[in-house]
């Protein structure tokens, strides 16, 4: 094997824990609140501009920009289920999807409004910095934004373990009616799962903002990649999320190694496509 | 009775309508028909077997491309060349239908299978250099004059009662079907389908001939997009969009309803016109602008009027849903 094909699989590996965490949110969302977000990629866009407008004006790093983003895009996303998403939770599939494919519209013409057509990318003063380890040669920014990501997903694992709120929406997931029962908060509690999972967007797409551009359709190609990542992990499985992110991570690069860098999405589409068929749950997703 | 003569007031209204109206609004009306028909046709699956499928650009744009490939490269003639698009699409649907059914891919997984295999198809046409990869394929533009119902070339007219003739066929095919042996079996199976398979229906032939079908109908759709428009792009013959395009005049008009096509395809449209001539009314002439207000009032329709708006119209003019066709609820 190449030391080229190695550095690219690396590059594959740092990318899709990134790509990981905006699948985390999505995972979050529709294992505990069973809506399918349609307009999780439009979001992460959304977040994408944020991180740019911080680090153009304000001249802000983004990783130190992401814990802000995390926490403006978890208000927006508590009270997103609160105001509407709640009432169209007992609605058939096909309603929610109307109702979160009219958001995405209205968020990718919202950025096209504000920041027009053009490609925009945060470019970080240690944007050319790479480490070598070994043989292999890491880019400075990949390594830190996978490692941010992974430091995000973990605490979010812990969080959903230990703390109180966390073994709370568990048990909405696991149960509804129980939940109801022992008296819990549910519609807050979405309503929580739902601005964690938009905080992972923020998150995500802060740390993406430096790894590639944001223009108005970027937003709907990683709503698609967001799907292919959660399904081939399992829809609801955390970790299931994380090994997903990697598998089309590095699935990316090595169709653009072997192939064609345009056609990375038909295989990551060929590779959902078999996993749906074969094993709908997912590679770690426990069946129902 | 009075639903026959409301019926024969609106198709003469359609039939009389280019009397009246310039070459504008006619192409304003060819496209609501075209939404008409195809959204009938996603119907089929969707309102009828209750099978949600969200990649119905799939089926129209195999339809346009083979069709419109056969007339460009070999000249074949569209009445020739259309029984090979839908013979393709109609395949495909089979496929999808088959590994979906067959493997128990239900619900958002297989809205999501449907997605899959409509972009899958969309990155491979933009691979295929023959049919002009993501350039686009071009037909050669003929005479605008002359009809020729054949090679699908000539006046707007000839396409607007074209797509009229297709938007009242596939009207009158659907209610057949529902009063026939398929179409109940349909309904069984949407409503509850273990409950369907008890009764002794064979519920994967009912769903595969649903997709199949919607397959074909939406293939003969993408037929007429092509040569009317004379233009084909992978993106937007195989996007997302389309799909989406395709699912929303039957969800905004009323699911599994026949007139929920046809009038959800009467409300978008012109909203959407009307939105374009009221920004730039206004001076505003910014990108998106247009689609951020068109996404806003989807909002608001699924908002408030959630079943639709024609079983509330319904309600409103009195008709007797008995003899429209089944309920939604």
């Amino acid at each position: 094997m190449s030391i080229d094909l190695a550095n690219q699989i690396v590059t594959g590996i740092l990318t899709g824990l990134v790509y990981s965490l905006m699948a985390l949110g999505l995972s979050v969302i529709f294992g505990v609140v069973r809506v399918v977000n349609f307009a999780h990629g439009e979001m992460t866009a959304l977040a994408m501009y944020a991180a740019w407008a911080l680090a153009t004006w304000l001249d802000l790093d983004p990783l130190l920009g992401m814990p802000l983003i995390a926490l403006v895009m978890f208000g927006c996303g508590y009270l997103l289920q609160r105001g509407l998403i709640d009432s169209f939770i007992a609605k058939p599939e096909h309603m929610q999807f109307i109702l979160l494919v009219s958001l995405a519209i209205i968020m990718v013409n919202g950025s096209l409004l504000a920041f027009g057509p053009d490609a925009h990318g945060v470019q970080v003063s240690y944007g050319f910095d790479t480490y070598e380890m070994g043989p292999l040669l890491v880019d400075k920014v990949r390594l830190l934004a996978a490692a941010a990501s992974l430091a995000f997903s973990l605490a979010l694992m812990v969080f959903f373990r230990r703390s109180k709120t966390g073994k709370a929406i568990r048990a909405c997931a696991d149960n509804l009616v129980g939940a109801r029962v022992i008296g819990l908060d549910v519609r807050r509690l979405y309503a929580v799962t739902f601005g964690i999972g938009t905080a992972c967007v923020g998150a995500a797409g802060a740390l993406l903002s430096m790894l590639i551009d944001v223009m108005p359709p970027t937003g709907p190609e990683l709503t698609l990649l967001a799907f292919i990542i959660v399904i081939v992990g399992g829809l609801g499985s955390m970790t299931g999320a994380l090994l997903g992110g990697v598998l089309i991570g590095v699935s990316e690069v090595l169709a653009g190694y072997f192939l064609m860098p345009s056609m990375k999405s038909m295989f990551s589409f060929a590779i959902l496509i078999v996993v749906l068929v074969a094993r709908p749950q997912g590679l770690l997703g426990g069946r129902k | 009775m009075r639903r026959r003569i409301a019926l024969l007031a609106l198709l003469s209204a359609f039939v009389l309508a280019p009397l009246a109206a310039g070459p504008y609004l006619l192409s304003v009306l060819v496209v609501v028909m075209y939404m008409a028909y195809l959204g009938q046709a996603w119907n089929i699956m969707m309102g009828f077997a209750g099978q949600l499928s969200l990649g119905h650009s799939l089926y129209g744009g195999l339809g346009a491309y083979v069709t419109a490939a056969l007339f460009v490269n070999w000249g074949v003639p569209a009445v020739l060349g259309l029984p090979a698009g839908i013979a393709v699409a109609v395949a495909a649907g089979a496929v999808v239908g088959a590994l979906g059914f067959r493997f128990g891919v239900k619900g958002v997984y297989f809205a999501l299978l449907t997605i899959a295999f409509a972009e899958f198809t969309r990155v491979l046409f933009e691979h295929i250099p023959s049919l002009g990869g993501t350039g686009g394929l071009f037909l050669p533009v003929g005479s605008r004059d002359g009809v020729d119902l054949l090679r699908l070339r000539g006046h707007p007219l000839m396409f607007y009662y074209l797509i009229l003739a297709m938007a009242v066929g596939a009207f009158l095919l659907c209610r057949r079907l529902l009063a026939c042996r398929i179409g109940y079996q349909w309904l069984a199976v949407r409503e509850d389908q273990e409950a369907a398979q008890a009764l002794g229906i064979n519920v994967f032939r009912a769903k595969l001939a649903a997709v199949m079908l919607s397959a074909g109908l939406t293939a003969a759709g993408g037929v007429f997009f092509a040569f009317y428009y004379n233009t084909l792009f992978p993106t937007q013959a195989f996007g997302m969009g389309r799909s989406i395009d395709i699912i929303l005049a039957p969800i905004v008009g009323g699911l599994g309803t026949l007139f929920g096509p046809i009038l959800g395809a009467l409300i978008l449209t012109p909203l959407g016109e009307l939105i374009t001539w009221g920004t730039e009314a206004l001076g505003f002439k910014a990108a998106g602008l247009k689609q951020l207000c068109y996404g806003l009032s989807l909002l608001a329709i699924v908002k408030f009027l959630p079943d639709g708006v024609w079983p509330w119209l319904r309600r409103r003019i009195g008709f007797d849903p008995a003899d429209d066709e089944e309920e939604g609820t």
